[in-house]
């Protein structure tokens, strides 16, 4: 399959040339196919943060490249903004962006950005809102009469609505309480299912990346410590652990079995998954 | 980018010009002005550029930071020059063309001028590089101190304008990132004329406005939870004491300050 | 008497327009936090865990019932200064609760309002940074201190004042699992160290595993009240209240369903694998 996006050997530095020259990414390569739900993760510090930034041409590398359907985003620079509204990009804490009178009009700002009218404008406006959860009689209301929760969702809308072949999520769920961050995850989650949607989430919650993604990307100081399918990356959950990065508490339970000496799979990362193990080993009568 | 920008530029260091009182060194800097306004020959500013050269060394910032600084103004300085060297009328005219004369007193004015607001600039310029904003602030509270019996609220002034200097990288920070947020939706700051621009400012003016005050807000509660009550019956951390070394700096100052009047009542 | 923190039938709402009908955001709240406890108090958004945190400092006063500190009534402005010196507050964001721009001045900030002589607060200062473990930090500035390194330093703001209590107003929700566990471990040590009381706001679970009693609130009421063992092992309790459980009690909870006999209360790590590996005939 033809990837949607990729890094290829990508650097970025900054402040060049002063002592406080430092390589925020460093040589980082990886692809992400269509449809795919890549989970991004990593400490504050480790790179996250201005990786993604250049996946929607908000900053240019110093050096590698980023290709969106095979073409270099910056082959023509003074188009940088086409990139913008194909790969949306949802900002930590976004709910700080909003400025409009309504959340209708703030959820408009995108797409009239790309200079969308008329019906079209108004369709593209409420498919968003539906997809993120606002609710119907939220549009008419000023964003800043609504809770922390719904405020978040306005901001996804707004990326939304200017309906990007991929979707980037910095930290969605930052500072919500248990249900809000499950049920704004269950409307990414759906979204990405029921559109075919490319989806990529950066979090440091390792519990919520083992939950959704496909594939995981681990960032450790501007580089990738290690890539693929979460059984695989837990199954290194010691190389994990001793790069300070967390594992699920799921796995670390596994892991104490293990050093018990009761024979379950290391790499499982869901109560579900190690219960089936676990109810398979006690009708197999414990082998040892 | 924002963040690249430093404001209120502070130089840390250890040598006799950062030890210095801030009290000290705002007077200091008060009577160099006054003398600068004194100074009426090349002789007398000779004097002050001696002077501030020895400053320099004496604080090791380097000239080259120094005259940096008068980049900003620098447009400044040359209008103020070319008026003067125009438009002064004078006893004789060296050239002339139209409305424009150059006269000896014109040359003699733009060069003082010049010269003038220079220093005082680059004067100034090294009381902000030696002295932290907090002890700038603490020192311009304890010299006003005396202005509260006229109901001027020095306290209030001076923690308003240490809460600002605080909180200036913390707006600039977000300023950026609601401007990348915006960016990330198409907004588009560079094209368009005046009017577009000014528009396109609203998407980032808004949230930022709406920030500050919850910011501001917020930290009002908190500062009343750590039992913030005014300035009454407040001790603090550090307490300004004059030692020798700010005596004999004022006594310095206060020196060249009666030089320079002296040099200008013998007319030189 | 050794309630560092007493309601009494606690009601409050917040101020809203002419004509609205009042919304309680605590209806008849009564709890006594007990002096050197570490208690934490969970709730979904919009429960009142916060407000609750508010009055105990008198940030907000009772519109119906009382809160006493050590005695005081809070609604005594007189004692206002003395209320706020014994309970501090710790709150969310830790961009807007740091005053000055050197850590050293923002720590004596406290100190300095209560009139404490020169000497006494560098030994404040100097004592309040080491028990938050940021003594390396005396004259940074704090905007260029990660989350929990700020977190702390407003940790320590609050400690310099001496208090017999400190209240974190869900300070961990906007950092990162580093910066959460740095700031836990510092209340921790602080409660068993110094003796200080900790009541702590949060809606993440697993803070909850090492504290001596959990609050939880719904709809302005206390809902449970307990030990951690029993809350977390009312599973079904906690779900029905917007809240989750934390995985460890998820997989035994599982595991009994299907007949094992696993205790519910081993929430941390190790206590489950114990328990898991005992049910199996392993130890």
């Amino acid at each position: 399959m033809e990837s949607i996006l990729q890094v290829k050997n990508l650097t970025h530095t900054y402040g060049i040339g002063t002592p406080f020259q430092r390589s925020a990414v460093e040589d980082v390569s990886f692809d992400v196919q269509p449809g795919e739900f890549l989970g991004i993760i990593g400490h504050t510090g480790s790179g996250k943060s201005t990786l993604i930034q250049h996946l929607n041409g908000l900053l240019r590398p110093t050096s590698g490249q980023v290709l969106l359907d095979g073409r270099d985003i910056w082959e023509a620079p003074k188009k940088i903004r086409d990139i913008r509204f194909q790969v949306g990009l949802v900002f930590q804490y976004p709910e700080y962006q909003l400025f409009e009178e309504t959340v209708y009009k703030d959820i408009a700002f995108g797409p009239m950005n790309q200079g969308r009218t008329g019906d079209e404008l108004d369709h593209a406006i409420r498919e968003a809102a539906r997809l993120a959860g606002v609710r119907d009689e939220h549009l008419e209301k000023s964003p800043f009469e609504l809770s922390g929760g719904q405020k978040r969702r306005v901001a996804l809308a707004g990326v939304l609505a200017m309906e990007p072949k991929v979707l980037v999520l910095d930290e969605p769920t930052a500072g919500l309480d248990p249900a809000g961050r499950e049920n704004l995850m269950a409307n990414i989650r759906d979204y990405h299912r029921n559109k075919g949607a490319t989806v990529i989430l950066v979090s440091h919650s390792m519990d919520e990346i083992a939950r959704n993604a496909d594939r995981i990307l681990v960032l450790k100081s501007a580089h990738v410590l290690m890539s693929g399918p979460p059984a695989e990356v837990f199954a290194r959950s010691e190389e994990l652990l001793s790069a300070g990065l967390d594992v699920p508490q799921v796995t670390r339970v596994a892991m104490a079995l293990r050093a018990r000496g009761v024979n379950v799979d290391s790499a499982v990362y869901t109560a579900e998954a190690l219960e089936r193990e676990l109810l398979a080993l006690k009708r197999g009568g414990a082998p040892c | 980018m924002l963040k690249d920008i430093t404001l209120g530029q502070y130089f840390p260091g250890n040598t006799p010009a950062h030890k210095l009182d801030p009290r000290t060194k705002i007077l200091l800097v008060m009577l160099y002005i006054i003398a600068l306004f004194c100074a009426g020959s090349f002789v007398a500013y000779g004097l002050m550029a001696l002077t501030l050269v020895v400053c320099v060394r004496i604080s090791k910032v380097g000239l080259r930071a120094l005259v940096r600084g008068l980049k900003p103004v620098l447009f400044i300085i040359i209008f103020t020059g070319v008026l003067n060297l125009f438009f002064t009328p004078g006893a004789r005219d060296l050239w002339a063309w139209g409305p424009f004369h150059v006269t000896d007193t014109g040359l003699r004015n733009a060069a003082f001028m010049v010269l003038r607001i220079m220093l005082l600039i680059m004067g100034t310029f090294l009381m902000t590089y030696t002295t932290s904003p907090i002890a700038l602030t603490d020192g311009l509270e304890r010299l006003l101190n005396g202005l509260k019996r006229f109901h001027v609220p020095v306290h209030e002034l001076a923690m308003m304008m240490s809460i600002a200097l605080r909180f200036i990288p913390t707006l600039i920070e977000e300023t950026d990132k609601i401007m990348s947020a915006q960016k990330a939706r198409g907004a588009d700051f560079e094209s368009g004329n005046l009017l577009q621009k000014a528009r396109a400012m609203i998407p980032i003016l808004v949230p930022l406005f709406i920030s500050a005050f919850r910011r501001a807000d917020e930290l009002a509660t908190a500062m009343e939870c750590r039992c913030y009550h005014g300035g009454e019956g407040r001790t603090k951390l550090h307490v300004l004491k004059y030692e020798r070394r700010d005596y004999l700096a004022l006594t310095f100052g206060a020196v060249i300050l009666a030089l320079v009047i002296a040099l200008r009542a013998f007319g030189l | 008497m050794s309630e560092m923190i007493q309601t009494e039938s606690l009601r409050f709402a917040y101020p809203v327009n002419e004509g609205e009908k009042p919304v309680y955001a605590l209806r008849g709240v009564d709890v006594a936090i007990e002096k050197g406890s570490f208690v934490v108090v969970l709730g979904h958004n919009g429960s009142g865990k916060s407000t609750l945190a508010k009055t105990f400092n008198a940030v907000l006063l009772p519109a119906g019932g009382k809160v006493y500190v050590e005695g005081m009534d809070t609604l005594d402005e007189s004692l206002l200064l003395d209320i706020r010196q014994r309970v501090g507050m710790v709150f969310q964001n830790p961009d807007n609760q740091i005053v000055a721009n050197v850590v050293e001045e923002d720590v004596a900030f406290a100190p300095e309002n209560l009139g404490v002589p020169t000497e006494e607060i560098r030994r404040r200062v100097d004592a309040a940074l080491e028990a938050v473990g940021m003594e390396e930090f005396v004259t940074h500035a704090p905007h260029l201190l990660s989350g929990g390194q700020k977190q702390r330093i407003a940790i320590a703001g609050v400690i310099a004042m001496e208090p017999a209590c400190v209240v974190l107003d869900e300070a961990t929700a906007m950092l990162d699992p580093t910066g959460r566990r740095e700031v836990l471990s510092a209340v921790h040590r602080l409660n068993r160290e110094k003796g200080i009381t900790v009541v702590l706001i949060t809606h993440h679970m697993n803070e909850a595993e090492d504290a001596d009693r959990v609050i939880v609130m719904d709809d302005g009421r206390v809902a449970m009240d307990g030990t951690p063992g029993e809350i977390f092992s009312q599973v079904a309790r906690l779900r029905h209240l917007g809240l989750t459980v934390p995985d460890t009690v998820d997989l035994l909870d599982r595991l009994r369903r299907n007949g094992w006999d696993v205790p519910l209360d081993a929430l941390g790590v190790e206590d489950c694998a114990d328990a898991i590996a005992r049910a199996l005939g392993k130890s």
